[in-house]
């Protein structure tokens, strides 16, 4: 399983912030990312291809063609503004 | 020493000063920054902040920007001390301290520290204001902060 996080703006307009995929069905970010587009309504919106989307992977900075495993932690967030 | 921490309860500048530079005298130089509240934003009054953070990545990439600038420059210890949870204006939301030998090296480490911050540490401010909350949106120009130090280190 993998575990996908969602954080501020995301969190609250997708309603859900942590859920487990299955590992088998995805090989990097960008196989996750177009999973979650093809939810429709929020998902779609959000995530759509000229949307803003910074990822992470086990806490590290991430991007689309960073490799995921069973186990890994996973989030998709709005660009950062904290300071 | 380098530090990082996230907290929820007010900061304190001062202490933070205090605690980096103490009991070292190789210390000659200390410069803070202090990132505080505004009541207004892109026009709009602001009541309070809320700041958002992702507990365990925050700490990893704030540790990550200050052993990035201890390599750059040569420095005596780096202090981050940020804020979530809500706020008011007035209230201080970061406190960067850098101590160095010599000015110049703790003038340039404590900006690239605030720099890097806001363009890679997870945190998300959301405003509330007369309308109604909102999400503030990233600057772009934030990310010309990464062109701004590609060039810039201690060699200079």
């Amino acid at each position: 399983m993998i575990e996908v996080r969602f954080f501020a703006r995301f969190r609250e307009e997708l309603g859900a912030d942590t859920e487990q995929l299955e590992a088998d069905r995805v090989n990097c970010v960008e196989d996750l990312l177009t999973d979650l587009r093809g939810r429709g309504g929020a998902w779609s919106r959000l995530f759509a291809e000229d949307q803003r989307v910074m990822a992470a992977v086990n806490q590290e900075v991430a991007d689309q063609s960073t490799p995921l495993k069973d186990g890994d932690e996973v989030a998709f967030f709005p660009p950062v503004t904290g300071g | 020493m380098n530090y990082v921490h996230v907290q929820s309860e007010p900061l304190d500048p001062h202490r933070e000063v205090d605690q980096l530079r103490a009991d070292n005298p190789m210390i000659g130089a200390v410069v803070s920054f202090i990132g505080l509240m505004r009541d207004m934003n892109e026009g709009d009054k602001v009541d309070r902040l809320f700041l958002e953070h992702y507990p365990g990545m925050t700490e990893k990439a704030l540790l990550k920007i200050v052993e990035e600038a201890s390599r750059r420059w040569d420095l005596q210890g780096c202090r981050v001390v940020h804020r979530v949870g809500e706020m008011r204006p007035t209230d201080p939301i970061v406190v960067v301290v850098v101590a160095s030998s010599h000015r110049k090296e703790a003038f340039l480490g404590c900006e690239f520290v605030i720099d890097y911050l806001k363009m890679q540490a997870p945190f998300w401010k959301k405003e509330l204001t007369e309308g109604g909350e909102r999400w503030v949106d990233a600057r772009i120009s934030d990310d010309e902060a990464e062109e701004k130090w590609r060039s810039v280190s201690s060699d200079d």
